[in-house]
């Protein structure tokens, strides 16, 4: 799918939700426990997860690819492990800006 | 991205933590989120196209400004310390809203449509409500005045998207101890109260309002609540500095953080607070309304290398913003539109996702973001070989004297620095000779310490003549809006006027 900062997708495996903080655009599969992420509030038939796709994905943790060019922050925590392409997602080690207010 | 997200966040991750304190009463994370569901109900119901609210930090403010949000109708916080006639006009701009005010401000055309802040606080209490449905991140979410410092206040718009990238591109959700506690004494009009209540909350803090400032009930309650964030404007410092003159420190171990912004912070000031907050980190923010606040910040290490450099050009740094943001771009442009290399000074204009630049009622559709997505800030400013930011001050306020453009806060800063000088100002008045002559006036610290004569001689020895005022006026004080900024409009007037 076509990806823009602000979509919000969720898992067709479990109640994971996502929103899309960065993209650098392109067409690309998103996926949680191996089945392909879908437009949040189109929720169809729920299905499972596939094996080796097991995983955890954290409430408002930020999840990256090597290549830092995509950043998805979880908005609502489930099971399944997040991949783009096939390849999977890392955490995006947080360096928190001093609070300025 | 709607600011609903957010509550949606806090509500499943914090639950029972302390969202909101105000004096005794206090809201936990999930009754926040869950009354504030059940304003944006109420105000559904309602069917109003605004909610207004005249009003303190109160429990009722960010109730009311995510209510309002989730029922996808724009928040407008306004300065309940206005006039009754000002507060008239400003509500007269909002028709068929919904007024929420506090019980001392009495304000209200449609007396269907005017509650007092405790009886609509009661209204949210035992509503079994769910979160409402996503609203369009494209619709405004809170309109909020700017100070007016150069013309009448406008209603500056922040839509739904442009808070959310500034809370999403610069706070990390869980990113609090459960100890820390933010202590907010910033009104809930200004820019700075608004983002200082979302990414505190975000950020999983618990946020201790203070109604009023006052620089001992400030300091007992950093010490009594061991406050490890709290947010300032310049003069707040100023007026912690001064009463604590004389200690050898504040005695407030617990506070980590101590940030400050809203107008220009006097480096005596600074260096002064830095000494009596020893463990302290400091920390610069700028930003405008229309920015959705902080676009530049100076951080507690950026103080400290500093502070302790030989370096003129480092140490001059503490009088900088910082540097930018991750993802907000600066260009520093001159008068024509041309691009301007680093240290030179010209006019500031900023690029990013959280940027809005848009303002409503006369002057709406005419945004001040070009086709290239570039804001127009009106600040003049340079930035040196690192990317550190420094602010001249308001384009409007540059002082033009035969030909010479001048800023004032150049001259200013020289002032301050004088001993038995506790404010600075100056400003340019008509003159047949040189187009605009300088004048400055001061506040002295008591009567005959300084003369005008010693510190013109100041002026022109470190600048030169043609920056030195032509003539120096003592005043009791100068006029300032409630958040510190000056009001050179008045200051000239009352020189006009003679």
């Amino acid at each position: 799918m076509e990806l823009k900062a602000g979509d919000r997708l969720h898992s067709a495996v479990s109640d994971t939700e996502v929103i899309v903080i960065k993209t650098t655009g392109g067409n690309v599969t998103l996926t949680c426990g191996g089945l392909p992420l879908v437009p949040a509030g189109e929720n169809g038939a729920r299905g499972q997860i596939q094996p080796g796709q097991e995983g955890e994905v954290l409430l408002g943790k930020r999840y990256v690819d090597e290549e830092d060019t995509l950043e998805l922050l979880c908005t609502k925590p489930g099971l399944g492990a997040l991949a783009v392409d096939g390849r999977p997602l890392g955490l995006k080690s947080a360096k928190p800006l001093p609070s300025s207010d | 991205m709607h600011l609903g997200l957010v509550l949606e966040m806090v509500h499943s991750g914090y639950g029972s933590r302390t969202a909101v304190t105000v004096g005794e009463a206090a809201l936990d994370y999930a009754a926040l989120a869950e009354r504030s569901w059940a304003a944006s109900e109420y105000i559904g119901e309602l069917g109003v196209p605004s909610v207004v609210y005249i009003g303190g930090n109160d429990l009722a403010y960010p109730v009311a400004l995510f209510g309002a949000a989730g029922a996808g109708v724009p928040f407008i916080p306004l300065n309940y310390r206005l006039g009754t006639e000002q507060l008239g006009v400003q509500v007269g701009a909002h028709p068929g809203s919904l007024v929420l005010h506090a019980d001392r401000i009495a304000v209200g055309s449609d007396p269907g449509r005017t509650l007092a802040c405790q009886s609509f606080l009661e209204r949210t209490h035992g509503v079994a409500a769910a979160p409402p449905p996503p609203v369009d991140p494209e619709l405004p979410c809170i309109l909020l005045y700017t100070s007016g410092t150069t013309s009448a206040p406008k209603a500056a718009v922040l839509r739904h998207r442009h808070l959310m990238s500034y809370l999403f591109g610069t706070v990390e959700f869980a990113s609090a101890d459960e100890d820390e506690a933010a202590l907010v004494s910033v009104p809930p009009y200004h820019i700075a109260g608004v983002a200082n209540l979302l990414s505190n909350l975000f950020a999983g803090r618990r946020i201790i309002y203070l109604d009023r400032f006052d620089p001992e009930l400030w300091l007992q309650t950093v010490r009594d609540e061991q406050v490890t964030q709290a947010m300032v404007i310049p003069t707040m410092l100023a007026r912690v500095v001064t009463h604590l003159d004389g200690a050898g420190g504040a005695d407030a171990p617990s506070l980590r953080s101590l940030s400050y912004g809203g107008a220009r912070m006097p480096v005596q000031v600074l260096q002064r607070a830095v000494e009596l907050f020893p463990g302290t980190g400091f920390v610069n923010a700028y930003g405008l309304t229309e920015t959705s606040s902080t676009v530049a910040l100076l951080g507690p290490d950026d103080h400290r290398t500093a502070l302790a450099s030989d370096d003129p050009g480092v140490r001059a740094r503490l009088g900088s913003v910082g540097r930018l943001l991750p993802g907000i771009e600066l260009e520093v442009r001159d008068e024509s539109g041309g691009r301007l290399p680093a240290g030179e000074a010209g006019l500031l204009f900023f690029r990013g996702e959280q940027i809005a630049g848009e303002y409503a009622g006369e002057h709406a559709g005419r945004s001040v973001v070009d086709d290239e997505g570039w804001f127009s800030s009106r600040d003049r400013g340079w930035i040196d070989d690192e990317g550190y930011l420094f602010i001249e001050g308001r384009a409007d306020d540059t002082i033009i004297r035969g030909g010479e453009n001048i800023a004032p806060a150049e001259i200013e800063d020289v002032l301050l620095a004088c001993e038995g000088i506790v404010d600075a100002a100056v400003v340019g008045l008509a003159d047949d000779e040189w187009g605009q002559r300088l004048v400055a006036v001061v506040v002295p610290e008591g009567p005959d310490t300084v003369t005008a004569e010693q510190l013109k001689e100041r002026v022109r020895d470190q600048l030169r003549s043609s920056r030195t005022p032509e003539s120096i006026e003592f005043w009791p004080e100068l006029p300032r809006t409630d958040t510190g900024k000056l009001l050179r409009r008045q200051i000239v007037a009352r020189l006009a006027a003679g």
